[in-house]
C-alpha cells in the first residue's frame, strides 16, 4: 500500500511538471505536430485492420447466435453498430494502442534516461517531463477521438461486408439494423472514454519511462509494466466512466 | 568561480559524498579524478544540480545555487553547457539540430543568425559538414565533438564535462582534451572535466582534486602530483608498471 501510494504521489507531481510553461512554444509546437504523426497517424492503419476484421466477427457471432425466427434480422445490423460504438471502438481500440503507443512511449523516454538524453535536457535548463511528455498528451488526446470514429465506421463496414459476403443478412436489413434506435449520445460516450483512455495509455506510460533505472533490460520491463497497468486501469475507468455516463 | 563547500551526499544510506569542499576557477581546466566509483561523478552531477545534496552549499559566483529552487536554477543552467560520458545527443535529431536545440529553446535569434552559430560551432569542433549527419552515423570522437558544439552552442560560463574521452582512443582522446583546453582559455569558462585517465590529468589538467570512497584527499597541479606524498593519489596515479617505473627512475635520479 505504501508503494503504491509513493509510487501515485511521483505520478501526480510528474504530472504537475508537465503542466507547466513551455519554454518555447514554437519547438513545442513543432514535437506536437511529431507526435500526431507517431502516436496518431502511425496508428491508424492497425486501427482500420482490427476494426474491419472485428466489426467482421461480431456480425457473424450475433447472426449466428440468433438464428430464430423471432428475431428480426436487421437486430444483427443494431448488435453489430452497439457492440462498436459502445465498446468495441473506444475500449478495445484503447487496449491494443496502449500495447502499441505504451510501449513505443515508455521505451523511448526510458532509452532517452538511461542515455543521460533527459539530464542533457535538464542541464540545458528545459523541464524534460513537460517537452518529451506535454506533446505527446496532446497528440493522443486530440487525435484518438478521430482513430475511435474511423474505427466505428470501418468496423460497422467490415460488419457489412461480412454479413453480406457470408449471406447471413441482406444489405436493406443490415443498413436498416444500423439506423434502427440509434442514440447519438453513445457517440459522445465512447469519445468521452477515449479522452480518458488517451491519457491514461500516454500518463502511465510515460511515468514508467521517464523514472526508469539501469540499463536496456530495465527499459524492457518497464515498458510492459506499462501496457500491464494502462490495461487494467483503462478497464476500470471504463466501468466507472460507464457508470457515470449511462445510469 | 564555483565554489563547494562541506557537501555530503547519500544514496539509500550510503555515504557517496562526505564533506567535500573546493573551489574551481575560471578560465581553467579543473580536474576531478579518482577511480571508478570513487565519487567523482556524483560530485560533478551535485554541482550542476542532477542530483540533489543532503548538506552543503555549492555556490556559482555569488548565487547559492543548491538552495535555489527549479526555475531559479533554469536561468544558470543556460549558462552550463555539459558533455556528458556517453555524449546524450538526441538520436532523433541530426548533429545540426542537436546544436541548433539550446538556440530554439532559448535565444531570440533569427532563423540565419542560428545558423551561423551552429556552423561556427561545428567548425570549431572541426566537424564541418557532419551538419546532416544522426548520432547512429557518427564515430564515438565525432559524437563526442558534436556534444561539445551543443554543449558552446549559449555560450556558457560554465562547461561540465564527465569521462569525456572515455571509450576513444589514445590519439583521439588527446584531441577532446585538447579541444576543451582550448575552448576554456578561449571563451574563459570554467571547466570541470572528471576523468580518471592519468593521460588527461598530465596533457590538461591545471588545477587536479583526487577524490577517494567520497572524501577530497588532495588538491593541487599536474605538476604536484609527481612529488605528492598522498598514498592514495600515489596508488592511483602510478596503478600500471610502467608509470610506477617512470616514478622510480625520476626518485633515483633526483637523489644523484
Amino acid at each position: 500500500m505504501l508503494k503504491f501510494l509513493h509510487e501515485f504521489g511521483n505520478y501526480l507531481i510528474l504530472i504537475g511538471k508537465v503542466f507547466s510553461r513551455p519554454e518555447s512554444y514554437r519547438v513545442y509546437y513543432r514535437q506536437t505536430m511529431r507526435e500526431f504523426i507517431t502516436l496518431g497517424l502511425n496508428s491508424t492503419g492497425i486501427v482500420i485492420i482490427i476494426s474491419v476484421f472485428m466489426g467482421a466477427v461480431i456480425t457473424l457471432q450475433t447472426a449466428y447466435n440468433t438464428e430464430n425466427p423471432i428475431y428480426p434480422a436487421y437486430l444483427i445490423g443494431l448488435g453489430t453498430r452497439d457492440s462498436i460504438i459502445l465498446e468495441f471502438s473506444s475500449t478495445v481500440v484503447a487496449l491494443i494502442l496502449a500495447g502499441k503507443v505504451g510501449s513505443n512511449i515508455t521505451s523511448e523516454i526510458g532509452t532517452m534516461r538511461v542515455t543521460e538524453q533527459i539530464d542533457a535536457l535538464e542541464m540545458m535548463g528545459v523541464n524534460s517531463a513537460s517537452f518529451l511528455i506535454l506533446p505527446k498528451i496532446i497528440a493522443t488526446v486530440v487525435f484518438n477521438p478521430f482513430l475511435t470514429l474511423i474505427s466505428i465506421v470501418v468496423g460497422v463496414a467490415g460488419g457489412w461486408i461480412a454479413g453480406i459476403g457470408a449471406g447471413v443478412i441482406t444489405s436493406s436489413q443490415y443498413v436498416y439494423g444500423i439506423q434502427y434506435a440509434f442514440i447519438p449520445y453513445y457517440i459522445v460516450y465512447s469519445l468521452i472514454k477515449t479522452v480518458f483512455f488517451a491519457f491514461i495509455i500516454t500518463t502511465v506510460s510515460a511515468y514508467h519511462g521517464y523514472f526508469v533505472r539501469g540499463g536496456s533490460l530495465e527499459v524492457g520491463r518497464a515498458s510492459t509494466k506499462a501496457v500491464v497497468y494502462s490495461s487494467i486501469l483503462i478497464l476500470l475507468t471504463n466501468v466507472i466512466l460507464t457508470q457515470l455516463l449511462l445510469s | 568561480m564555483i565554489k563547494v563547500n562541506n557537501v555530503t551526499k547519500s544514496f539509500d544510506g550510503r555515504v557517496v559524498l562526505d564533506d567535500v569542499s573546493v573551489t574551481f576557477e575560471p578560465g581553467r581546466t579543473n580536474l576531478i579524478i579518482g577511480s571508478s566509483g570513487s565519487g567523482k561523478t556524483v560530485l560533478l552531477k551535485a554541482i550542476v544540480g542532477l542530483h540533489d545534496i543532503d548538506s552543503g552549499e555549492i555556490w556559482f559566483e555569488n548565487i547559492l545555487f543548491s538552495k535555489l529552487d527549479f526555475r531559479s536554477r533554469k536561468r544558470i543552467r543556460q549558462e552550463m553547457g555539459m558533455l556528458f560520458q556517453g555524449s546524450a545527443l538526441f538520436d532523433s535529431l541530426s548533429v545540426e539540430a542537436n546544436v541548433r536545440f539550446p538556440l530554439d529553446m532559448f535565444s531570440d535569434m533569427s532563423y540565419r543568425q542560428k545558423s551561423e552559430r551552429v556552423d561556427f560551432c561545428l567548425e570549431r569542433v572541426n566537424l564541418t559538414g557532419a551538419n546532416k549527419l544522426f548520432p547512429s552515423e557518427l564515430s564515438g570522437g565525432m559524437k563526442k565533438r558534436a556534444a561539445i558544439a551543443r554543449a558552446i552552442a549559449l555560450n556558457p560560463k560554465y562547461l561540465f564535462c564527465d569521462e569525456p574521452n572515455s571509450g576513444l582512443d589514445p590519439i583521439t582522446a588527446i584531441l577532446i582534451d585538447n579541444l576543451i583546453k582550448e575552448i576554456t582559455e578561449e571563451f574563459q569558462i570554467t571547466t570541470l572535466v572528471n576523468t580518471h585517465d592519468m593521460n588527461s590529468v598530465m596533457e590538461i589538467g591545471e588545477k587536479v582534486v583526487f577524490i577517494s570512497e567520497g572524501v577530497k584527499c588532495w588538491e593541487g597541479t599536474r605538476k604536484d602530483i609527481l612529488n605528492s606524498d598522498c598514498k592514495l593519489l600515489n596508488d592511483f596515479v602510478f596503478a600500471n608498471s610502467l608509470a610506477k617505473q617512470l616514478k622510480s627512475n625520476t626518485e633515483n635520479n633526483s637523489e644523484i
